[in-house]
């Protein structure tokens, strides 16, 4: 009788190969986060991961040049509207957050004009 | 109590910088361009449908030359239906209650007709002073009363445009005024005009959009005598 034949080799490994920790180009050891943090210069830092320590640093490192302003709006613009009105099933709340601020931002501009229409005994 | 009624008309500024400018440019943040993808988001899709349906009807009572005026002409429907209804929110500026803006919008483009029409085929449009058919005797003060509402039309179009707005918006400013005074001394009356106010505000949407149309309907008419 011969031998038993070995099992052909499974597509899956019982035991899941162990993964080497990732190593940061600096070369310490780090956490297993999913998201390592490769080093980025502060002037590309997007503002909430800047520290407060180096806020003043990272606001004189942008880019104030006119074109620079515009290209900030356009950030924010397409930002806003990559995120809630170019998607599949927009619905109200994206223009209705427009017009909300537009409201918002008309009191106070007209402030100014407004504060003298406060209900008072003597005007 | 405002200390006037119309204060709510002069254009505001802001730390001496005017503001009819954003006032003015609002409207194209909410009229995005379409991508190039073949199924637009919602927004684009409705706008297109829309502009779709105004240009169809504007431009099918003109000839082929006047379809040059339609980039002109639906863009002003456009500025003016988004301008008239955004003034309906509370606190905004709406720059057509201002005559200077609609005298300006509406003069030039009236003129261009005009010239066009002297230009092309002065013969016809100086024929349009005379209705056809009229007896002889009266030939003289018709073209005479022809020729003074052929000139009136530009401040027609601007004071109309102007005075709808300003009225309406006043209107509104006056019934809420009485509401909210009467609201502790005589509570159902103050609950009749409030029911005023809410028919006024559906009236008042619909004039925004109605002296919209007018204008650029009035302007075409113009356009076809002439072109």
């Amino acid at each position: 009788m011969a031998a038993p034949r070995a099992h052909p080799p499974t597509l899956l490994p019982s035991a899941p190969a162990p993964r080497s920790l990732p190593v940061s180009p600096r070369g310490g050891a780090q956490h297993d986060d999913k998201m390592a943090q490769p080093p980025v210069p502060l002037k590309d830092m997007k503002l909430l991961d800047v520290k407060l320590g180096q806020l003043s640093t990272w606001l004189a490192m942008r880019d104030f040049t006119p074109s620079g302003i515009v290209g900030a709006f356009r950030r924010g613009y397409e930002r806003y509207y990559n995120k809630y009105i170019n998607v599949k099933k927009g619905g109200l709340g994206g223009i209705s957050m427009v017009l909300a601020g537009y409201v918002v931002m008309s009191y106070i501009w007209s402030y100014s004009h407004l504060k003298h229409d406060r209900r008072r005994k003597y005007h | 109590m405002n200390l006037s009624f119309f204060d709510q008309f002069s254009s505001p500024y802001l730390l001496g910088m005017p503001l009819i400018l954003p006032s003015l440019l609002l409207p194209t943040l909410l009229l995005p361009s379409p991508g190039r993808r073949w199924v637009n988001n919602r927004l684009s899709t409705i706008q297109l449908w829309f502009i779709h349906l105004i240009t169809k009807q504007l431009m099918t009572p003109l000839n082929k030359a006047g379809h040059k005026w339609a980039l002109l002409l639906t863009s002003l429907i456009l500025m003016l239906l988004s301008i008239n209804l955004l003034g309906l929110l509370p606190y905004t500026f709406t720059p057509t209650t201002q005559l200077s803006m609609n005298m300006a919008l509406a003069f030039p483009l009236w003129l261009a007709t005009l010239l066009t029409g002297l230009r092309n085929q002065p013969s016809t449009s100086l024929g349009h002073l005379l209705p056809e058919g009229t007896p002889t005797p009266l030939i003289p003060a018709l073209i005479m009363i022809e020729t003074t509402s052929l000139l009136i039309r530009p401040l027609a179009l601007g004071v109309r445009l102007t005075a709808n707005l300003t009225a309406g918006h006043l209107l509104i400013q006056l019934i809420s005024t009485a509401t909210i005074t009467l609201l502790p001394m005589m509570p159902s009356i103050s609950a009749l005009t409030t029911i005023i106010l809410f028919l006024l505000t559906i009236l008042e949407v619909a004039v925004a959009m109605i002296q919209a149309y007018v204008f650029v309907l009035l302007l075409s008419l113009y356009l076809q005598e002439n072109i």
